[in-house]
Order: structure tokens, then C-alpha cells, then sequence
């Protein structure tokens, strides 16, 4: 007990790599799930888990609660599964424990869970395994009857060694190969040849002319090179598929932000949880404090401060009274509201964003990665070389189609793209291994090769630039008593301005009596005294300035003290747009917010070109323009309305603090408030692909040293082995060179 | 020679077992979280298996 007490005293990831989430908690009782053996299942997707800590952090304190029978988190998918008799717990329960502790939890459509099993991993590292078994088995057999060439093993005991191999290459290679004979064919039948058309012909032909060599008690087969150049493919295929499985995921978890659920009003007055899917217009909704719209609507009853930073960017809350209208993903930060729903789910705010991001995520999708451009001017190369080979030997060399035949295929499997296959997933593995030890989590493989690519970068001003946090400016202005007796009236609201407050103060009393006032302030008894935070004319003070982030404080026989607010500056912003221009890229800020602050922001942060007051659709706009003129382009973004941007820029990256939609729609999620965090991954994208075009000049090289070998027939299966895992061995670790300080950067 | 005739089913089956027991972990989910497992083995657990159990 001692030692997890300790762990779960602080909320959020004990690593401290992600500041706790302060989130609303959703009621995920409709996507419970009765299993057939009358167990309540409910499968969550929690952001901000990072660590071992959080492992024992989340089940531990799960497992506490009375009547959950089981609760295990998947760390690399950040799924967390929980299992209970159904009754004997209410599932808001579970939310709002994780909540406690720090954490964000979206149910996970049951329908989007049950498909996302990782059933081509499984089968991918299947058929790995048994290409390993094979080839160091045939391999063991291989070297024995090499080494009897001289003399020392006869022909029968030669003949037995092949039969062996036989036995265990031709059912290894019939189960280990398919998914290269799978896509070969597909592509055949499409009309069009890949990489995997040479790779199916070398393994089938050489198993081929092996068994023939075999019956007619020849002295050289190729069963050890076949199933050994499945084993080293596998591994490339393998790595590979293990990046785009975390791009799948964080599809996944788009589909989970839309699975939320509203609380409605029923005609009888009583409060259920839904799917907010299932809302349809004119239904009644309720906002609680913390809760955000689940669709667009209009408010019937109340009147409320909320938080639109998401939706348009602006810093500073609204105010919405009866008869407002309210967009979907807004934050509802001081009382109740009833609204009523004015569109459903999918056509609301958040699902016309969902659909640009997806038509963003199609243009991307075209890009076209390094390895396939490669394989393009690959394959049609060896196809003729081997064919040329065939017909030089028969015809030229007069040699017999045995002759000819041999030496084809050894020009096949030579040139067999082992070191080509692995070039790019081995770089592109340390890579992200490499960030992610660093705080920068990669979605995929191709992601690294834009970043290389850009020249130019666009930032968004609040919460990407900022921190999104505001924070008192005028400090050495305010006494230490104002800034106590403000505190005790702030800790009672979630205002961002009263958040401000309590951050600077800490932890502390409340005062009595408190009553927030929406689009006012909050006021109290502090001492027996009345007072009040809020507005200068609510406050009943003169605000000469009149400047949007402040408030003010007063109490009883006491003159008002003014607060200033500001948004501040994300440490080394000012260094990565610096190094950032030095590197020759165009540095840009697009923001949604008024001209004012980011006219502030960009000049603090030294950014020249900035442009403000950007709906979502101007910035895709802004974008568009950039890439007809040519330039590649970055974007670095945090709010709901810089999701389209981010998923139509040639690349882009946001912080771990964004919404759910934008970190789904980014290719790079960055922890921690440092912005350097921006620099390193363009910097190890950079290296990265330096890395992989060295291994594809290598490979090129291996190519033209070996090809005239094989073409004039002096590659005996001895050779071939050795030239396959070499250059195997050579690309590896060339990519593992990435990992090191030597690299550049340290560990 | 004699001896290469129980020597390679040996070889071969003792290969077989490892792959046989490489199945049964991918099957029973040991791949899905290479990372969850990397820190569960420093997680001091061992009280809290005591209660639950």
C-alpha cells in the first residue's frame, strides 16, 4: 500500500511529462457492453497515461473501487479495459475516479473496439517466426554440406542434407510468404507490378530449380537463401507495420471524441445519459459546469461564462445568456445551462471538422513514400536484368536452359530487395523510438519523411505559441493580501482569469457565502467583509484602461486592486523560431484570435509574417496558397479549429495539451510545454531521411557489385547467403547509428 | 553417420518447441502491449495481488 499511496497522491502522470487534465467527466453507460457470460464490459480510451506510474496508478485506484472485477491498460494504445457485474457499480463511477486521478477517458464505440484487434501484426509476426525457425534450421544443414564440398560428405548424405531442407523450406516458405504472394497477385491482377512481384518470383523459382537440383543430385540448392530472404523481408514488413498500426490508432481515437454522450432532459423532468449520436433536434440538453456541447443548439434557460477556445482559438470566455446560439465543443466553465439541440451530432461543429480532417487525411494518403518511389525504378530494372541473364546464357553462352535458368534465378535472388525492405522502416523505427524518448510521439513512418521535406512552418497563437494559460502580469502591483482574499473568491470558479489566480496563490481557504455571477465575477465573505471579483463596473471600480483580461478585487472599505492578465509565451518559442529561420524556413502565425494579442505574441516571439482573426476554413485557405506556390509546408497547432489545417498541411505537429480532434489530425503529438520539442522532431526527421537515402545509395552500391556476379554465374548459394544478411546487417545498423549521441543529440 | 539420423529430428524438434511456445504467446496477447509490459515488470504489485485475491 505505501508504495502506491505515494504514486497516486498527485493527480496525472506521475512522470510529470503532461500536466494533470482538469476535464469534464462523461457518462459512458451507453457504451456499456453485456458479455455472454453476464459481464459488464466497458472499454475507455485515456489520454495522458505515459508510464509505468500510471499503470499502477490507474488500476490500482480502479481496482479500489467496490465491485470492479478487473481494469487493465494497454500503454501502446492507451486502451483501458474494464470489466464488472453489471449493477454493481454505476459507470459514471469509473470516470470520474480517473478523473480524480488525473486522467481523460472517452468511451470507445464498442463497434470501432471490436474492429481494432491487431489481427495482420499477429500473422505478420507468425509468419516471422516460422521464416526464423526455417532458415536457422536450413541454415545449420546449409553450412555442413558447404563445408563437405571438399570432398569429406558424399553425394547421398548430400542428397540427404537437401531432402531436409526441403522438408522444411517448402512448408515454411508456403506459409511464411503469403503475405508477399498476397499482395504480389493483387497487383498483378490490378495490372501493375510492386515490390513483392520480384520477392514472390525469386522465393517460388528458387524453391523450384532446389527441388530440381535435389532429384537430379546436383551439388548446389537454394533452400537456405529462400526462406532467408523471407526472414529478413518479414522483419521490414513487420516494423513497418507496427508504425502504421499507431496512425491506425490515432484514427481510433477520433472515432472516440465522437463518441461522447449528452445528458437529456426527458419530458418528465428527469436527467438521462446518451450517445450523442442519438441526439436529435429540439431534445433538451443539460450543461453542467465542466460539461462541453455535445451538438450545436441554442440556450433555453440560464446564463453562463464558457470557453470557445477550442472551437475559434480566442483566449478570453464568452458570455452566453437565453437565446445564444452554441456550437458543439464548447466548454461551459461557470453554471447550468439547458440548451436545446438544434442539429444532430454529425452535423454539428465537431463532424464538419471531422470531415475536413478526413479529406485532408485522403490528399495525404497520396503521398507517395521514398521506398515505393524507389521500388518503382527497381523492379522493372531486375525483371530484365534476370531475363537478359536467361537469354545471354542460353543463346550467347550456349550453356543449356539448366545453366540459364540457374543463373536467372541467382540474379533474382541477389538482388532480392533485402536491404532495400529494410531501409526505410529500421531508420524510421529508431526515429520514432528516438522521439518518443524525447516526448514526441510519431504517428507514422511517412510522417518523418514530409517533415524532412518542408520549407516552411505556420504556427497557431494560443495554446500553441502560448501556453494557453493565463497568468497575472501586474504582480509586484498587487499586495499579498489582495492576491490572498482574491484567491479565496477564486478558488471557487473555473474561470480561466479565477485559474490564474489560484495558481499564483495555491492551495488555500474559501471564502463564505460564495455566489458566482456569469459574466461578472464571483463574490463572497471574506472576515465578515463582503467582497468581490470580477469586473471593473460589477466590482464598482473605474477601469481607465479597459483592457479585455482584467479584473478586479474588492472588499468592503477597501479601494479596488487591479489584476492584468496575460497569455503567456511557451518556453524556447523564441529560440526554435529562431533556429527554425536560421535552417531556411519560412516561420508564419496564423491565429483566430483578435489583432491585439497576436500582434503581442508574434512580436514576442520574433515572428515577422502573422495574420489574425483566421476562421478554420482561411487557414486551410492560407495553406492551399502556400502549397500552389510551391512551398511545403508545416503546421504546428492546438485548438478544434486548427484540425483541418493540421490534417491538410504536407505535415504537421501539436502539443499533447490539444484537443482530442487535433491530436488525432497531427502526425507528430509533443509533450511538455518546452516548444523545442518542434526543432527536435524536424531535426531527427531531417537526420532520418539522410539515414535512409544513405541505405538506399548502399543498397544501389551492394546492387552493382553483385548483379555482374550473379550474371555471370560465379554466385553459389554460399555467396548468395552471405550477401543478403550482410547487406541486411549493414542497413540496420546504419539505422541504429540514428539512436546514438553520435547521431546528434543526446539519449 | 548413423548418428545424423536421430541427431537432425532432435535438432529439428527442440526448434519446433520453441516455435510452438513463440505461438502460444502471440495467441494469448503477450505482443499486444510491448510497452505496458516493458514497465509492469518494475511495478510493485505484489500487495495489491494479495488483496484481490
Amino acid at each position: 500500500m505505501s508504495a502506491s499511496d505515494t504514486i497516486t497522491s498527485a493527480p496525472g502522470c506521475p512522470s510529470h511529462l503532461e500536466p494533470a487534465i482538469d476535464a469534464s467527466v462523461v457518462d459512458p453507460a451507453p457504451f456499456v457492453r453485456i458479455d455472454g457470460k453476464g459481464v459488464a464490459r466497458l472499454d475507455l480510451s485515456v489520454h495522458g497515461a505515459h508510464c509505468g506510474g500510471c499503470i499502477a496508478k490507474i488500476e490500482g485506484g480502479l481496482k479500489k473501487l467496490a465491485g470492479i472485477e478487473s481494469a487493465r491498460l494497454n500503454l501502446s494504445t492507451g486502451k483501458l479495459a474494464i470489466a464488472w457485474a453489471p449493477g454493481a457499480i454505476a459507470p459514471v463511477a469509473i470516470t470520474q475516479k480517473l478523473s480524480d486521478l488525473g486522467y481523460r477517458a472517452a468511451p470507445f464505440d464498442p463497434e470501432a473496439a471490436k474492429t481494432e484487434e491487431d489481427k495482420e501484426g499477429r500473422f505478420l509476426l507468425v509468419c516471422l517466426a516460422v521464416a526464423g525457425f526455417a532458415s536457422a534450421n536450413i541454415m545449420l544443414l546449409s553450412v555442413a554440406i558447404w563445408a563437405g564440398h571438399d570432398g569429406e560428405m558424399g553425394p547421398a548424405a548430400r542428397a540427404m542434407m537437401h531432402w531436409v531442407s526441403a522438408l522444411i523450406a517448402l512448408p515454411a516458405a508456403a506459409f511464411a510468404g503469403r503475405p508477399f504472394y498476397r499482395s504480389a497477385w493483387n497487383a498483378l491482377k490490378g495490372g501493375h507490378a510492386n515490390m513483392d512481384v520480384p520477392i514472390s518470383l525469386a522465393v517460388i523459382l528458387a524453391l523450384g530449380v532446389s527441388i530440381f537440383e535435389t532429384l537430379n543430385h546436383g551439388r548446389d540448392a537454394y533452400f537456405d537463401a529462400a526462406v532467408m530472404l523471407l526472414f529478413f523481408l518479414l522483419i521490414g514488413r513487420y516494423l513497418d507495420h507496427r508504425l502504421r498500426a499507431r496512425a491506425r490508432s490515432a484514427a481510433q481515437e477520433l472515432l472516440s471524441l465522437r463518441a461522447t454522450t449528452a445528458n437529456r432532459l426527458t419530458a418528465d423532468n428527469h436527467v438521462e445519459a446518451v450517445s450523442a449520436s442519438l441526439v436529435e433536434p429540439g431534445d433538451r440538453i443539460v450543461l453542467s459546469p465542466g460539461d462541453r456541447a455535445p451538438v450545436n443548439g441554442v440556450i433555453e434557460d440560464g446564463a453562463s461564462d464558457v470557453d470557445v477556445s477550442l472551437v475559434t482559438g480566442e483566449s478570453a470566455p464568452a458570455n452566453l445568456k437565453s437565446g445564444d446560439t452554441i456550437y458543439a465543443g464548447v466548454l461551459n466553465i461557470s453554471s447550468r445551462l439547458l440548451m436545446q439541440a438544434s442539429a444532430r451530432a454529425e452535423d454539428s461543429l465537431v463532424a464538419d471538422l471531422t470531415r475536413l480532417i478526413e479529406a485532408g487525411e485522403q490528399g495525404k494518403s497520396k503521398y507517395i513514400r521514398l521506398a515505393d518511389r524507389a521500388a518503382a525504378l527497381y523492379v522493372p530494372l531486375v525483371h530484365s536484368l534476370a531475363l537478359a541473364t536467361f537469354l545471354g546464357w542460353f543463346f550467347i553462352g550456349d550453356a543449356g536452359a539448366r545453366v540459364a535458368v540457374l543463373n536467372a534465378v541467382a540474379v533474382l535472388i541477389i538482388t532480392c530487395p533485402c536491404a532495400l525492405g529494410l531501409a526505410a522502416p529500421a531508420v524510421q523505427i529508431v526515429a520514432t523510438g528516438r522521439l518518443f524518448k524525447q516526448g514526441v510521439l510519431v504517428k507514422s513512418g511517412d510522417a518523418l519523411e514530409r517533415l524532412a521535406e518542408v520549407d516552411g512552418i505556420v504556427f497557431d497563437k494560443t495554446g500553441t505559441l502560448t501556453l494557453g494559460r493565463l497568468r497575472i502580469a501586474n504582480r509586484e502591483q498587487i499586495d499579498v493580501q489582495s492576491l490572498a482574499g482574491a484567491a479565496m473568491l477564486a478558488r471557487a470558479s473555473r474561470h480561466p482569469l479565477a485559474r490564474a489566480i489560484v495558481a499564483e496563490a495555491g492551495a488555500g481557504p474559501l471564502a463564505e457565502a460564495i455566489n458566482e455571477v456569469a459574466g461578472c465575477g464571483v463574490e463572497g465573505v471574506i472576515d465578515g467583509a463582503r467582497a468581490r471579483f470580477g469586473r471593473a463596473d460589477w466590482v464598482g471600480a473605474e477601469d481607465a484602461a479597459g483592457a479585455s483580461s482584467a479584473a478586479w478585487f474588492a472588499r468592503e472599505g477597501a479601494p479596488p486592486v487591479r489584476f492584468v492578465f496575460e497569455d503567456q509565451l511557451r518556453p524556447g518559442a523564441k529560440e526554435t523560431v529562431r533556429a527554425l529561420d536560421a535552417t531556411g524556413l519560412s516561420v508564419e502565425m496564423l491565429s483566430g484570435d483578435r489583432e491585439g494579442p497576436a500582434r503581442r505574441i508574434a512580436a514576442a516571439a520574433e515572428i515577422d509574417i502573422w495574420r489574425a482573426e483566421m476562421t478554420p476554413a482561411e487557414k486551410i485557405g492560407r495553406l492551399q496558397l502556400l502549397a500552389k506556390e510551391g512551398v511545403k509546408v508545416a503546421m504546428v497547432g492546438d485548438g478544434l479549429n486548427d484540425a483541418p489545417a493540421l490534417a491538410a498541411a504536407h505535415a504537421s505537429l501539436s502539443p499533447g495539451t490539444a484537443a482530442d480532434a487535433s491530436q488525432a489530425a497531427a502526425d507528430f503529438v509533443f509533450q511538455g510545454e518546452d516548444l523545442r520539442s518542434v526543432l527536435t522532431a524536424h531535426d531527427v526527421s531531417k537526420k532520418a531521411r539522410r539515414r535512409v537515402l544513405e541505405n538506399f545509395a548502399f543498397a544501389a552500391l551492394y546492387n552493382a557489385c553483385a548483379v555482374p556476379l550473379a550474371v555471370f554465374g560465379f554466385v553459389t548459394p554460399l555467396v548468395a547467403a552471405l550477401a543478403m544478411s550482410g547487406s541486411s546487417i549493414v542497413v540496420t545498423l546504419n539505422a541504429l547509428r540514428l539512436s546514438r549521441p553520435g547521431g546528434g543529440g543526446a539519449r | 553417420m548413423t548418428a545424423l539420423l536421430f541427431l537432425i529430428p532432435i535438432a529439428l524438434g527442440l526448434g519446433a518447441l520453441g516455435l510452438a511456445a513463440f505461438f502460444w504467446s502471440v495467441r494469448s496477447g503477450q505482443y499486444e502491449d510491448l510497452d505496458g509490459a516493458a514497465e509492469r515488470i518494475l511495478l510493485d504489485d505484489d500487495e495489491e495481488e494479495a488483496e484481490t485475491r
